[in-house]
């Protein structure tokens, strides 16, 4: 099993409980969407099994290892070699060059395949915008070069956060087909976090968190 | 309407109070290092009109005589045929290593007197006879008189407050004893009122030249130069205290850009929100300039006591060591801190003003400042052409300083363009694709590092230039020293008498005795010193001639040449090959022309048989005597013995040169204070520059962190960035400053002192800069990186999750 | 210090002469002092006398001018010593003091020299006799036939004075006691010159004649402690007599003492009160109350007398200040003379 959630539990400022005992399982080539009502904790838990935040209780394993033991290093070394992230926000590094996004996650985990990119980059439509910055990209552009540039690394588990979010119906169809097309084609397993029934509709799986419980 | 617009502005300084410490802090280091200056100027100006004043100084026509001084018998001429003259011996008395002006005057006669009656202290009056009659009296300020305080072979002192400092006056038949220059006068000075039927002076004294009071020589223009120095330190201290209040006004607007275009949508009008900014930018500049006039007013009651010791030692102009407040220097500090602020924060309000209604909330943008840079950079070299072509046109000292100032700041200006084209150079070399962020994104942050840059470029080009200049300058004494003292014992003899007795008995004793006699003659450069020397292999040997013409020493010894120093030479443009004339009818062919530092005034060097010819009677100031080093301290005891002489009338080579070099350290003790204070304030603007770009950082990191990199290996990536920035900088500085040294040796010394100085360059000195520099740097991002190293990762998730 | 206080001081040896001197009246240590039946012996004793601490050479002059006015001149030569030794150049510790004043009936000029001794800026030869300080000057062969010449920034004056009688001897054959308590001077006069130059003035030159009158008096410790200043009369009158009185104002009575001069120069000493003086009317001179009209009384010489300034204004506004200026004699005897009036 690719990725397993076992009873986790989140809080946040020692307050109300956003996870209250989630377990969930994912295998590699499967996508599952989670949905959930605003503040039902999708997106938490997403940052959980990408090793962007600890957790108090139950455990997260993925790809053999479990997250709960692992410090800052550890949780870093999972983001850089295992796992990409897709959020709705485009977190492109301004400072750097469509070309340089694209690549860039592929080096930091020594895994370049510049032929592998060059696909990439013509699948995504993004050849005339290689030298652009992200500043000068439309929100549809942004988010194709944040998905090549998960992509690119050949993740085990793609992580996504409405990446949808911020696009219009047109751009949304053709992220979304993009993306699955590519985790199909690379055998990675996706977990999607979507508010939206249409496009968990198009996942293997869904899964929908209520009250910080898979409901 | 104006209330609770100024509350919603004003709510953002108390969200942001680093932002107000930061800006009050730039305004009170840019107001408070140039009124420091200010302060001291204006307080050495002082001294010197007091003490022209006081002593009655450059406001009397004069009557002086070319062949250095005015016999008794003249004087007494000139009065008896009805001319009212005031006679006056001038000399210099060396307490310790101190020069102190011994001002004869007599006492019945003197014009000023009743300037100095004016204050009237509360203590019994003296007896007209002690002042008068042998041994008589030292009149000197209180602060001379402690120093003179175990000097039992001079005249009692009468402390006074009404005297300047390094000033000693007395009776002139006190004074001559004193000086041992018995029945010559130095000047006549002549009084206001003057008899009906008073002769004309050529039918009394045809020798004697009269000097109206605006050709007199003052000590307020020789030390004018230093003064300007001073200004241009000053100056540029304030314009790097500036770059911090422009980078924090900038972000603050910036910032502010959101809630001003909300209040414009309520019916703001944007001209009421350009005068409430206004108004509050104006709060800020008389805050932070209240701050700085304090902290310059004690920052110059530091530095003062250094610069009058300087200005004593270079000029022998008096100056005060303690520091009065005026009115108009704080309000002219106040007036730069207004001025300064508002010339800072002027774009800032610019493009605020020109605000549309509806934009992008962005706070910069990340490619259109190439632009701005090859303006920037065109604006520079435009900058430096026009200044050296300036300069090329008037060759003066202003014009010298205006030089300076075009390339440094044009080449401010061009740091950005240069800098990046660097880091686009080692960004293309980069493998590695964090190091390849590093550099991008180090090219993407110079817009907003770059004004910090700047202050960080003058201030290390100003220390490696007037680092570089102090040392070449103190290297170049050194060896001029050697040069120049050769003796082994310098013996200063109580009497003419007494050197003639001393120069018989040290004959047999010595391997050679040199005596040294000179006077002061007027030229038309100001005073020249005349000094007789003897033939002997030490000058041949060791002088320091820096252009000499054939057989200088032979010519010079056989009286049918002589030697000027360097300022005389500069000064009156002569050269080997020209001539000299002293005193109406000597007019000798220059033969060579010597170095000599630290000295305002010029100077010539004759054999003894001319100087006799010249100025018949000049007394002999000092004797050199060459022995074997081992026998000198013995030579020096019986002499001691032999002659009675006063503890420091024998003084060996090793104490004279210590003292020489004590004095020159001291010189530019407040130079490098100034240096230091700089360069802090440019490590201040960049951990202002980083702080204020914090808020725009974490959207830059947190990908990164998001894509692999520890909270840790970011924070270390963020110092690297700050010290390869400064480093990269300094990297730049290092020939900037080489050319500032350049200038300041053979270019502003030229003009401010009469000399040049061979231009040595010290590497170890940039390394330390640089490993200083790196420091401030590191130290500067610290901050910041602890702050994200600590940050929580929920922070930085919300980057992915919010909109910004 | 105050420097103030020296300058003030340094002229107070000076000022002694002229005001009431105190902080002088006590000490001489070291100086000489005069002697009753000294024998004077010229042309020696016309010169300087170092180990006496005061001495002067003081010229009045009664003149007439061209243009009919009346005209006054003073010319005074003071010697002060610092102490009773001379040296050569400026340590000379001599301090020579002149004062020139030019008097009209409507104005009051003045002048003021210092010198040091030692240097030849100032002093006095017995033989030739000369008395100068600058080109201020007082000489001839002897003192019987003398010029004299002064000049300032708006006047100036040259005279020629030629002796018509002896020099007469105040007091005891010259011994001149100025106190009760026995403080005394050496005094002689030349009282009968006749006088004829040249007076400067911004309007121009006036051709001058008339008398003049030479003082000379020497000393250590003039006055005594309690004295505080004087008035000083010289009179030449009309029938050929002259008076010199002089009235010393002290703490403890006024001391008098006069010499009345016969035509021939034989002379009378008048010893303390044989002379009254009453002020008769005050004008207000540099911020005091001068007296400017006197009532002079010798009874013994059926002497009643008007004592009339000139000009009243005839300030010597001088480092020490003092009155003098000349006056016209009108009651039973008339005639012209000089004032002199100090420590108002």
């Amino acid at each position: 099993m690719l990725l397993k959630v076992d009873d986790v539990r989140k809080t946040y400022a020692r307050t109300r409980p956003v996870l209250n005992g989630v377990s969930l399982a994912l295998d590699t080539g499967q996508t599952l969407a989670l949905t959930g009502e605003s503040g039902s904790g999708k997106s938490t838990l997403l940052n959980l099994v990408g090793a962007l935040d600890g957790f108090e209780g139950g455990e997260i394993t993925l790809d053999g290892t479990k997250l709960s033991g692992l410090g800052d290093a550890g949780r870093a070394v999972l983001r850089r070699d295992t796992v990409s992230l897709v959020f709705q926000q485009f977190n492109l590094i301004p400072s750097l060059t469509v070309a340089g996004n694209l690549s860039f996650h592929a080096r930091l985990a020594g895994r370049d395949d510049p032929a592998w990119t060059a696909t990439l980059t013509q699948r995504l439509g993004l050849a005339d915008l290689l030298e652009r910055y992200p500043e000068n990209l439309s929100g549809g552009q942004q988010q194709r070069v944040a998905i090549g540039r998960a992509m690119a690394m050949r993740p085990r588990l793609l992580l996504a956060d409405e990446p949808t979010g911020n696009l219009d119906e047109t751009a949304s169809a053709v992220v979304l087909d993009l993306m699955l097309s590519l985790v199909a084609e690379t055998g990675a397993a996706l977990l999607l976090v979507t508010h939206s029934q249409d496009i968990a509709a198009r996942l293997d799986r869904q899964a929908r968190l209520v009250g910080g419980r898979i409901a | 309407m104006t209330g609770p617009v100024l509350q919603a502005l004003l709510s953002h300084w108390r969200t942001h109070r680093l932002q107000v410490v930061t800006l009050l802090v730039g305004i009170a280091l840019a107001t408070g290092l140039w009124s420091a200056v200010q302060a001291i100027n204006a307080e050495a100006r002082a001294s010197y009109a007091r003490a022209s004043q006081q002593l009655g100084l450059g406001q009397f026509e004069e009557l002086r005589a070319r062949s250095g001084f005015i016999a008794l018998s003249r004087y007494v001429d000139l009065r008896r045929a009805g001319w009212q003259v005031a006679a006056v011996l001038d000399g210099r008395l060396y307490v310790g290593n101190r020069a102190v002006r011994v001002l004869g005057v007599d006492m019945l006669a003197y014009p000023a007197l009743p300037a100095l009656t004016e204050t009237a202290p509360d203590q019994a009056p003296q007896d007209p006879a002690q002042m008068l009659t042998a041994p008589g009296r030292l009149v000197v300020a209180p602060a001379l008189a402690r120093l003179l305080q175990d000097r039992d072979d001079l005249p009692p002192r009468i402390p006074s407050d009404a005297i300047p400092a390094d000033v000693i006056l007395t009776d002139i038949g006190v004074a001559e004893v004193l000086l041992d220059r018995q029945g010559q006068i130095s000047r006549l000075i002549v009084l206001p009122q003057q008899p009906i039927g008073r002769p004309p002076l050529d039918k009394i004294a045809p020798e004697l030249v009269r000097h109206s009071p605006d050709r007199q020589v003052d000590t307020a223009r020789l030390a004018d130069s230093f003064h300007l120095n001073l200004s241009a330190f000053g100056l540029l201290a304030f314009a790097v205290g500036l770059f911090i209040v422009h980078g924090t006004v900038g972000l603050a607007f910036a910032q502010r850009r959101g809630m001003i275009r909300t209040l414009r949508a309520m019916g703001v009008p944007m001209r009421r929100l350009v005068w409430i900014t206004l108004a509050e930018l104006t709060a800020f500049a008389l805050a932070g300039g209240l701050i700085g006039l304090v902290l310059g007013y004690l920052i110059a009651g530091a530095l003062l006591p250094d610069v009058a010791v300087t200005l004593r030692g270079l000029y022998g102009a008096p100056v005060e060591g303690h520091l009065t407040l005026r009115p108009l220097w704080a309000l002219t500090g106040i007036g730069m801190a207004l001025a300064g602020t508002l010339g800072a924060s002027g774009h800032a309000l610019w493009r605020l003003s020109r605000m549309p209604l509806l934009s992008g909330p962005g706070l910069r943008a990340w490619g259109g400042n190439a632009r701005a840079r090859s303006m920037a950079a065109a604006a520079g070299v435009i900058l430096i052409l026009g200044g050296i072509a300036s300069f090329a046109g008037t060759k003066g000292l202003i014009a010298g300083f205006g030089l300076l100032a075009a390339i440094l700041t044009g080449a401010a200006l061009l740091l950005p363009l240069v800098l990046s084209w660097v880091l686009s150079a080692l960004s293309r070399r980069a493998r590695h694709p964090v190091t390849q962020w590093v550099w991008a994104d180090m090219q993407a942050q110079l817009p907003g590092l770059s004004l910090a840059l700047m202050a960080l470029l003058l201030a290390l080009a100003a220390n490696i230039g007037v680092g570089t200049m102090v040392s070449s300058f103190r290297l170049t004494f050194t060896g001029w020293l050697d040069q120049r003292l050769t003796s082994e014992l310098y013996v200063t003899p109580t009497s003419q008498d007494q050197g003639a007795q001393m120069m018989e008995w040290l004959g047999p004793r010595a391997d050679a005795v040199l005596p040294i006699r000179s006077t002061e003659l007027p030229h038309r450069t100001g005073p020249l010193f005349l000094y007789g020397i003897v033939d002997d292999a030490t000058y041949r040997n060791k002088w320091p001639l820096i252009a000499s013409g054939p057989d200088v020493w032979d010519r010079v010894h056989a009286g049918r040449a002589v030697l000027i120093n360097e300022q005389l030479a500069r000064r009156a443009d002569l050269w080997p090959g020209d001539s000299l004339t002293l005193s109406g009818d000597h007019d000798l062919p220059i033969a060579g022309v010597y170095s000599d530092y630290g000295n305002p005034t010029g100077q010539a060097i004759v054999s003894m048989q001319r100087l006799d010819q010249i100025a018949p009677g000049t007394p002999t100031r000092r004797i050199g005597v060459r022995i074997d080093p081992a026998q000198a301290a013995n030579l020096s005891r019986d002499l001691q013995d032999r002659f009675e002489l006063p503890p420091g009338a024998v003084v060996h080579l090793s104490t004279m040169k210590a003292q020489s070099l004590a004095i020159f350290d001291q010189t530019f003790v407040v130079t490098s204070a100034l240096n230091v204070l700089t360069l802090g304030v440019a490590g201040f603007a960049i951990l202002t520059s980083l702080l204020t770009l914090w808020t725009q950082r974490l959207p830059q990191v947190a990908p990164l962190w998001g894509l692999g990199l520890t909270r840790s290996h970011i924070a270390g990536l963020e110092v690297l960035r700050s010290v390869l920035l400064a480093t990269l900088t300094a990297a730049l500085a290092l020939p900037l400053g080489l050319v500032l040294a350049w200038l300041l040796l053979n270019v502003i010394n030229v003009r401010a002192f009469g000399w040049s100085i061979p231009m040595t360059v010290f590497p170890a000195d940039w390394l330390r800069l640089l490993v200083l520099t790196v420091l401030a740097a590191g130290a500067a991002a610290a901050i910041p990186a602890w702050r994200l190293r600590r940050l929580p990762p929920a922070d930085l998730l919300r980057v992915f999750a919010s909109e910004r | 210090m105050n420097v103030k206080a020296l300058v003030i001081f340094l002229v107070l040896p000076l000022t002694a002469l002229a005001q009431g001197y105190a902080g002088l009246g006590g000490d001489a240590t070291g100086f000489e002092r005069p002697r009753p039946g000294y024998q004077f012996q010229f042309p020696r004793d016309h010169g300087a006398h170092p180990q006496f601490r005061i001495e002067w050479w003081y010229l009045t002059a009664n003149l007439t001018g061209a243009d009919g006015r009346d005209y006054g001149v003073q010319w005074t030569l003071f010697r002060s010593a610092l102490k009773p030794s001379d040296q050569a150049g400026w340590q000379s510790p001599q301090i020579w003091m002149g004062h020139a004043a030019l008097t009209t009936p409507d104005r009051h000029f003045f002048a003021e020299r210092l010198s040091r001794g030692g240097t030849g800026q100032a002093g006095v030869t017995a033989q030739p006799f000369e008395a100068w300080i600058d080109e201020w000057h007082m000489r001839g062969a002897d003192t019987d036939a003398l010029t004299l010449a002064a000049s300032a920034e708006n006047f100036a004056y040259r005279l020629n004075l030629t002796a018509t009688g002896p020099l007469v001897f105040h007091g005891d054959r010259g011994y001149s006691v100025k106190s009760a308590d026995g403080q005394a001077s050496y005094y002689y006069s030349q009282p009968a010159y006749s006088v004829q130059g040249v007076l400067s003035l911004p309007q121009g030159d006036v051709a001058v004649t008339g008398q003049g009158w030479l003082d000379r008096e020497w000393s250590s410790q003039p006055l005594a402690a309690d004295q505080s200043g004087w008035d000083w009369f010289s009179l030449s009158l009309e029938d050929g007599d002259k008076l010199m009185a002089f009235r010393l104002r002290g703490a403890r009575g006024d001391f008098t003492s006069a010499t009345w001069i016969e035509p021939d120069g034989q002379s009378t000493a008048l010893n303390d009160g044989a002379v009254s003086f009453t002020p008769l009317q005050t004008a207000s001179v540099a911020t005091r109350d001068i007296p400017v009209r006197w009532r002079v009384e010798i009874p013994d010489r059926a002497l009643d007398i008007e004592v009339q300034a000139l000009m009243p204004d005839a300030w010597m506004g001088t480092r020490f200040e003092y009155w003098e200026g000349p006056v016209t004699v009108t009651g039973s005897h008339a005639g012209r003379g000089y004032l002199e009036m100090t420590g108002y």
